[in-house]
């Protein structure tokens, strides 16, 4: 029953008995959840006078917010970008199986494709609350089509587009361009483009006063092209290192943002990191984190293949062979993209890093909350945030995953830890 | 009186706590008949605290039926303010334990009428049933509460305004900065601690050493204002070696001599467990 009826019927939770990760810091402190919200307990105690109306005891394990997947291609044999009628189905499907890694919220992203593809399932994958069901959509991720030749990636070289107007002339190019592209941004949480393309810089502003988060990547630009384009509101660069001229001293291209002074003050440049330890050489990663530790975010850039078995798979007109971590073009040694999930970036970060308990899973959390904007609601324990939360004992394995306060996932008891012994 | 002397600060908390746990579990309180305990803030009763909350952790002890009455509260300082008596209660006991909100009592510094406050506190003790047990800790200029030097020794819950001494020990918990720190409380009188039916005096440390010293073996004087329970009927002084520095040897030669008699108090010690 609820204890305080004089302010609101919803029953009150208490998580006791474990490490809150808050203020950087892992502290032996219990956590209130109300309404789906991070309460303050001691407003509680003395305005209310009330109580928690239940109890969960979390066995001593680190409760830390949940993490934040802001570039994920897909999963389970699922590709966001290869959905048309049933897109929201599969971004369904990942969202309930990414829970079991922790993953309370993320941006589905679609990588370069035709605009057919971007007016289809833009509108259908919609923003919206994790819960049971699986964890929240922030928004989409279209990484492309308005990126570098030379940088493409895996991205097809058919579907690239520039901020030009088609057409001799007379039809309007930047953001009407990209609008036309894309048809609709009301779903968007973030753009990757190519700083360096004609146009960009009008774009970049304008997407950042729609509230869109703007990405530098697949990009050959240089350092003062990628300056200007953060002063003009970019904030992350996408999987940094990748897709991107390599580091030198005397133009140190995307990668210099993470120790420009040209950055405006009060402002922050983010940057993914695909932590997988295959796609990022651990010495990269330790020369990103040691530089700029506050600004790095882990994402997974997960394909297709994530979550499958090992063993032979086939996806839309690829074969894959899955071994460990490694995603192969079957029969070869080409890699097709990241397989790991978050939980497992998250450990190898650290791992790799040396980093301490709360910076690798700050980076998993808080910074893409911050990236995005939403530090006041997700990424974080402070009161008043949405209890979105991951159970995980102290080699950062999964326990269980909680969205608005709710059990969305825990993990199976082991065999051996059965009670009875049958 | 009472004089327990401890080897130190550690064993002089353990001993408070023991003694308070004790004294809650043979009341045997209920719904409908509550232990009231008066209680301290600031850094002495810090140890004893964490011991309690050791007690209730382990099942020994529970404060459901316990109404507790605490000393004083700053006047302006904000209830969320870190530094606030609010702030210090909720951190470092009330959210460790099974206390009602409802129960714990604390002067709000920030109420409109202060004067009508300090009544109601007076109305609510008494509602209680009055204090059975307050524990206290005191300055070293021997005030309880802020029951400043010169407050009367029979004065009641009230507005108070600080002294200097106690203003400028305060500032290290404001940066430093003596016009951030609040210049006025309000607390209980001394008169208010006075009609408890115990008293729990905890006194730590080389710097208490006069002001013990001024307690218990000069005369009662509204300028040490913890004298005053050299009448009250039951009060017991627990304190560390240290703060026995100021004191004549026959006295802690006497009081240590009938250790063993005090600690009869607190051993056994007793659960609520088998309840």
């Amino acid at each position: 029953m609820p204890s305080n009826r004089t302010v609101s019927d919803a029953s009150i939770t208490q998580f006791t008995n474990c490490r809150l990760l808050r203020d950087h810091q892992l502290t032996r402190e219990d956590l209130w959840v109300r309404d789906g919200r991070i309460l303050d307990p001691e407003k509680l105690f003395f305005d209310e006078q009330g109580y928690a109306d239940r109890q969960l005891d979390c066995g001593g394990a680190i409760l830390a917010p949940g993490f934040i997947d802001v570039q994920i291609n897909g999963g389970y044999g699922v590709d966001f970008s290869q959905l048309s009628e049933d897109a929201s189905v599969g971004v369904a499907f990942v969202a309930k199986k990414i829970l079991e890694h922790g993953v309370t919220s993320f941006c589905p992203t679609l990588v370069t494709s035709p605009p057919s593809v971007y007016h289809k399932v833009l509108p259908k994958v919609k923003v919206q609350n994790g819960g049971l069901h699986g964890a929240g959509v922030l928004g989409v991720h279209v990484e492309g089509p308005f990126i570098s030749l030379e940088k493409k990636g895996a991205h097809p070289e058919r579907f690239l587009e520039t901020f030009r107007g088609t057409g001799g002339g007379d039809r309007p190019g930047g953001i009407q361009r990209l609008l036309e592209v894309y048809g609709c941004l009301d779903n968007v949480a973030m753009v990757t483009l190519a700083p360096e393309l004609a146009g960009s810089q009008s774009v970049v502003e304008e997407l950042c006063q729609r509230g869109i988060t703007v990405s530098l990547g697949h990009s050959v630009a240089n350092l003062s092209q990628a300056e200007e384009a953060v002063q003009q509101g970019a904030s992350f660069i996408t999987h940094l290192f990748n897709a991107m001229l390599p580091f030198h001293h005397r133009d140190p291209g995307i990668v210099g943002l993470l120790t420009s002074d040209r950055v405006p003050a009060g402002r922050s440049v983010f940057y993914g990191m695909i932590a997988d330890g295959i796609h990022t050489n651990p010495a990269a990663l330790r020369i990103a984190h040691r530089a700029h530790p506050a600004g790095l975010v882990l994402v997974t850039d997960a394909i297709t293949a994530m979550g499958l078995p090992p063993g032979r798979h086939t996806l839309g007109q690829q074969v894959l062979e899955i071994q460990g971590l490694h995603a192969y073009v079957a029969g070869t040694t080409t890699l097709s993209g990241s397989i790991a999930t978050m939980d497992q970036c998250v450990r190898h970060f650290r791992h790799a890093s040396g980093c301490s308990v709360p910076e690798a899973l700050e980076a998993a959390s808080l910074h893409p909350a911050q990236l995005l904007g939403i530090s006041s609601q997700k990424g974080c324990l402070q009161y008043g945030c949405d209890a979105d939360m991951v159970l995980l004992d102290d080699q950062l394995n999964v326990e269980a995953t909680f969205i608005s306060g709710e059990e969305v996932w825990r993990r199976p008891l082991q065999h051996g830890a059965q009670q009875g012994g049958h | 009186m009472r004089l327990v002397i401890l080897d130190d600060y550690e064993l002089a908390s353990e001993w408070a706590a023991k003694y308070i746990r004790n004294r809650i579990i043979r009341f045997r309180p209920t719904a409908d008949r509550y232990f009231t305990l008066g209680l301290p803030t600031g850094s002495t009763p810090r140890g004893c605290y964490e011991k309690l909350i050791a007690y209730h952790k382990s099942g020994d002890l529970s404060f459901k039926y316990v109404k507790t009455f605490n000393m004083d509260e700053y006047v302006g300082l904000p209830r969320a303010h870190p530094e606030s008596y609010h702030s210090y209660m909720w951190n470092n006991f009330f959210k460790h334990v099974d206390i009602d909100p409802a129960n714990a009592h604390i002067l709000d510094g920030n109420a409109q009428d202060l004067e009508e406050e300090c009544a109601i506190f007076e109305k609510n003790i008494a509602d209680a049933g009055g204090i059975d047990l307050f524990v206290g800790g005191i300055g070293p200029d021997g005030h309880i509460a802020f029951n400043e030097p010169g407050s009367s020794l029979v004065s009641r819950t009230r507005v108070k305004t600080l002294a200097k001494d106690t203003i400028v020990a305060n500032a290290r918990f404001f940066g430093n900065d003596l016009s951030k720190v609040p210049t006025m409380a309000l607390t209980v009188g001394v008169g208010t601690v006075m009609d408890a039916r115990e008293v729990l005096i905890l006194i730590t440390g080389a710097h208490k050493a006069f002001a013990l010293y001024k307690a218990i073996e000069d005369g009662v004087n509204h300028m040490w204002t913890v004298s005053a329970f050299q009448q009250h009927p039951s009060t017991i002084f627990v304190c560390d070696e240290d703060a026995t520095l100021e004191l004549r040897v026959k006295t802690v030669k006497y009081f240590k001599g009938i250790m063993h008699v005090h600690n009869k108090l607190v051993d056994p010690v007793l659960t609520m467990k088998n309840d």
